[in-house]
Parts: structure tokens; sequence; C-alpha cells
């Protein structure tokens, strides 16, 4: 290391303003577009309500679940790997714990803990074989997604006789678990009571703010982060600079299921039980917030609050349609057009930005 | 400095089943030189460059680094022992930017016992210095390295592989894909790494660049050494002769009648 220059402010960058550093984000597009939709929601709005915080205890309630996934899974694809298996992991974990406290007498706590492993089991293979084999991710978590699929189906059906688990609240540490993973909090402090006062905040709201931040500081400020963002930019280029691009990968496929194992562990106690069908198609709405956020499919581009952005668009049309009495079966529909326009717009602007070519 | 050569094969030969791709290759790489080594497509030029890398085991023959026999398991055990290879398309990463892929597998952290970050602000100042060293003036190393020319990003390549310690560099086609202007400007990074001490192996098809900056000249001929210049009793006529096969240019001119 020599020390011959001491570069400091040069000249020559024309004060990258605040601006256009906005404007570089990949995530500004899906922020513009959240305000847009906040604004229109709010204008159509029949209850009066959507701006208030009545509507945005709504709203985040629908979005912080697809948040903590969907934040898990732009991880993954900025590496540039798929996950199609984490919408029925929430099932499957959800499953597993109710099974194991209703028909084998186990402790919620200890349930939480063998739902998590088995998890981190899922997503290690998912990864392991994607990394070995160097098949599509696409193929390697759709195959994981059907055999999880059947098998919550199936050994519901053989165990409890029907398609749902009941009477998780029944457990041991219901309420410590309750109070962690699917309390309310407002004013009146936290509670696990069944109905929460209208101002009254999921706890699940928090973890996802709680994860937001503290996937966007590795995203962008440790090594792990820029192994990420390598692995998915080129692997062969990684490689070549010493990053260690299968771990990298592995690593992420086990997050994002240990994500939905989270979102699963909070269903099962809220809701005091599971269906067998629980969580399958939500992939798709966690992939669709990744790409609304400006995460790149090809990988290499995005980042943690975009996903957290596109799980509040999505939160605010499962809210604002029927507030705003239209017909909630176009909501698909309308997720579809903001997928297709996010997208669009994240492309056209971040071909202007990125460059700085006009 | 030493007169041990930095990189010597000794009778080299790389078969794959039947198929011999490399026989009998010799080569010296002497400290803080430029040692070049030409060849037409086919010639054997990429399984040496893999074997120099330590992607390939040689078959046959010695792989002797400053003196010492050494049998490499991986491109990663090489670069431990100072040989950095950049390899013609694969060495950095569009999106990323300067100086995220200058520090890429290198990063520099700080924090608090397991708690480890990165540090940003010196990161990009010595990536800023490095490549000034090198006499690369970058406006901003924030912006993604895919806005570089490819000369530029062959060059935060080099500079990259000399900073981080490198003591043999061995270029793949550095100047393959580029314009004249862009070569040159590869070639300015080329002499710059063996001021500072660096022994490179250049790889190429293009005897104009090698004659340019090489002090010796390997030609390569369907996996076997065809001739050897130094820099002083080259002429680059001979050498452009030599890669196209001299006699069969000859022949050809005459097929060709004109």
């Amino acid at each position: 290391m020599s020390s011959t220059a001491t570069p400091q402010n040069d000249e020559r960058v024309a004060s990258t303003g605040l601006v256009l550093k906005v404007l570089r984000r990949p995530e500004f597009g899906a922020f513009l577009g959240a305000i847009a939709i906040f604004v229109l929601f709010t204008a159509v709005d029949t209850t009066g309500n959507f701006g208030k915080i009545d509507g945005a205890v709504g709203w985040t309630d629908i979005a912080a679940p697809i948040g903590i996934v969907a934040i898990a899974v732009s991880l993954l694809m900025i590496a540039g790997e798929f996950d199609l298996s984490s919408g029925v992991m929430v099932g499957t974990t959800g499953l597993i714990i109710g099974m194991l406290v209703t028909e084998l007498n186990f402790g919620i706590w200890p349930a939480i803990g063998t739902a998590m492993l088995f998890a981190a089991l899922v997503g290690f293979i998912n990864g392991y074989v994607v990394v070995k084999t160097k098949l599509p991710s696409f193929i390697v978590t759709l195959a994981t997604f059907f055999i999880l699929k059947g098998a919550n189906m199936a050994f519901t059906m053989v165990v409890t006789g029907s398609v749902r688990v009941t009477g998780t609240d029944k457990a041991e540490g219901y309420d410590s678990a309750a109070m962690l993973f699917a309390s309310h909090v407002g004013p009146g402090g936290v509670s696990i009571a069944p109905i929460a006062a209208p101002t009254d905040f999921q706890i699940t709201v928090v973890w996802w703010l709680l994860i937001t931040a503290i996937a966007t500081w590795v995203l962008t400020r440790t090594r792990f982060g820029n192994w990420t963002f390598a692995a998915g930019g080129d692997a062969n280029a990684a490689r070549n600079a010493g990053v260690p691009v299968d771990r990298t990968k592995i690593a992420l496929f086990m997050y994002t299921s240990l994500s939905a194992a989270l979102v699963g562990v909070m269903f099962v106690l809220r809701l005091r039980g599971m269906q067998a069908g629980q969580g399958v198609g939500q992939e798709f709405y966690y992939i669709i917030a990744a790409a609304v956020g400006g995460t790149l499919l090809t990988g290499g581009a995005g980042s943690a609050i975009g996903a957290t952005i596109g799980a509040t668009i999505m939160g605010m049309a499962y809210i604002g349609i029927p507030y705003a009495l239209w017909n909630s079966d176009w909501t698909s529909t309308f997720l579809g057009i903001i997928l297709f326009s996010a997208v669009m717009i994240n492309t056209y602007i971040g071909r202007r930005a990125r460059g700085g070519r006009k | 400095m030493s007169t041990t050569p930095a990189l010597e094969l000794v009778n080299v030969g790389k078969t794959f089943g039947s198929v011999i791709a490399l026989r009998d290759i010799s080569v010296t790489v002497d400290q803080g030189s430029v040692t070049c080594i030409l060849g037409d497509n086919g010639a054997g030029k990429s399984t040496l460059i893999k074997i120099l890398s330590g992607v390939h085991k040689p078959s046959s023959g010695e792989y002797l680094l400053e003196g010492e026999s050494v049998n490499f398991d991986s491109p990663r055990d090489a670069m431990a022992r100072g040989i950095a290879t950049v390899f013609q398309d694969l060495a950095t990463i569009p999106l990323m930017s300067v100086w995220r892929n200058f520090f890429l597998g290198n990063e520099i952290t700080t924090g608090w016992g397991p708690i480890k970050f990165l540090d940003v602000k010196r990161m990009r100042d010595i990536a800023k210095a490095e490549l000034l060293n090198m006499g690369i003036d970058l406006r901003d190393t924030n912006q993604p390295i895919g806005t570089l020319s490819g000369g530029e990003r062959q060059a935060v390549a080099i500079a990259r592989a000399v900073y981080f310690g490198a003591k043999v560099l061995i270029l793949d086609e550095p100047t393959s894909a580029l314009g004249v202007r862009q070569s040159g400007v590869v070639l300015k990074y080329v002499l710059a790494a063996k001021e500072r001490g660096v022994s490179v192996v250049f790889i190429t098809h293009n005897p104009h660049h090698a004659a340019l900056v090489g002090d010796r000249f390997y030609l390569l001929n369907r996996g076997k050494l065809a001739s050897e210049y130094q820099r002083e009793s080259l002429v680059l006529e001979d050498l452009t002769k030599a890669m196209a096969g001299g006699a069969e240019l000859e022949a050809l001119k005459h097929e060709i009648g004109r």
C-alpha cells in the first residue's frame, strides 16, 4: 500500500446531489408508487378511515407477514436464486407446531424450536441441491413446494382426521410465545386478547420493521451483503475474487425458509390453529413484493427496503379496495397491474439514473 | 532482485484422455518482467493459462514457483501463493460499484466482537488512491463498474491484483475484446504493474500488443513451443510471420495469387 495520492473531493463529481442519489436507489419507483396508491385509496375511500390510524392498522397487518418473507426472498433474488417453497413453508411450520403440541403434548417453545430446525433443514437442502446440481432454483424449489404441499395435506388428514389443527393455545408456554409473536400493541400496552382495539398494531409490524432495518444493514454494510450482490451479479467473477458463492447462497436459502417459518409461528399462535393449505400461493406475493420494490429478477440488484415498500403496496390494496367498496374479486388483477407498472417504471428509472446516461 | 525466476514450467505436458493439449512446454518468467505467450486459436493458450492459474494440474513435467516445486489444487491455492489471474470477461461484477469490486472477497471490516461491518470510507479512499497510483483516474469509485469502458475495467482488475500482493499476474487475453485506444490503456497498466515489481504473464494472440510490452516471447503452436524470442533480438515481422505459420502464409499468398 502506498500513500502518494490523497484523493479528496474530486472536482469532476458534479455534486451528485441528494436528488440523484435518491433517484438511483432501486426502490425509488416503488416508493413513488406507494405514495400514489396511498393517495388513490384515501381519495376513493368511503369509510373515511383509510388515511387514519385505523386504516394503517389494517394494511400493516396484511403487509407485515408478506414483508417479513419478501425481504428474505428479495435477498435471495439479489443472489440470483428463487424460492417457490417459501409460501408453503408457512403452513408446514404452523402444522408441525400444531401437531407437536396437540398430539405429542410438546410445550409451545420446544415445538417452535423443532419447526425452526425443520425449516432450516429444508432451506439447507434447497440451497445444497441448487449449488451442487446447478439446476435452476425455480425447478428445485418448485419440487420442494409440491412435496411439502402434499405432505401438509396428507399428514394433517392422517393425524387429525380433518384439514386443520386446532387448540395450540392450550399448550404450555402459549402466553409467553404469543406475547412475542402474536400480540398487539397500542396505547393500552401489549396484549394477546383475541379482540384488538381498533388502534392496536400487530406485533408482527414491529418484527417487520426491525427485520427491514437489520436486512438493510446486512445487505449494504457487511461482507455477507457484498457477497450476496456479487453472487447474483456474476457468480464466476465472484468466485474468481474468492467469494464463497455456494455458502452464501445456501445461507440465503436457509434464511428464506426460516423467515417463512417465523410467519408460520406467528399465524399458528394468532389463529390458535392452522389450515393444511395455509401459505400455498403466498410465494408469488413475496416475489411480487420483491420485484415491485426494485429487486432484479436476474439477480445482482435490489434492496430490503424495496421489498418492504412492495409489501406495503399490497397491504394497502387489500384494505383499500373493500374500503372503496370496489369488488374485491379484482384484487389480484389490481396487484398484477401494479407489478407490471412498477417493473416498467423501475427499469426506466434504473436505466436513466444508473449509467448517468440520459 | 534475485535471479531465481518468479515462475518456471519445465517440460510440462497436459493430456485430456487421448487428446494431447500441451507437450514439453518449458517457460521461464523472470521476476519483474513481462512474459508474453502468443498463439493462434487452438494453440493451447487456454490450457497453459489454466495450468499456471491452478485450474488444471500438469500431466507431466514440473511447475516451479521461485525455484520451489508446487502443485496447486485450485485457483485459490495459487492465489494464496501470490499468483493472481485476471480472466478476460470474468473479472468484475458490472452492477457493483468500483470500490466494492476492488475489495470483493477482501473487504475491510471494523466493528465490535462478532458484529463486523464494512469500513466503507476507508475502502473508497484506498480504492481511489490505488487506482490513481496505477494511473487510473476515476471520477467516482461509487459508480457501478459496468459504466466504465472495457479497458478501464481490466485496469481496475489489474490494480486490484497488484494491491492485494500478487507477485505473478496472469492476464488472459486482456486486449482481445478492446479497440485500439482501450488496448493501449490496458498495456499501460501492464507496464505499471511491472514497474511495481510484479511479474506479468501476458497471454494474447496479438503480436503487436505483445511486442509493445514484452521482455520475452513464447510462441505456442499446436500444443508445442514453436519458438522463443528475447526483447533485444525481436523483430516484430518475424513474430507476426511465425504466428501466422510463416511458410503457410507464403503458400496462401501464392494460392490467392496476388
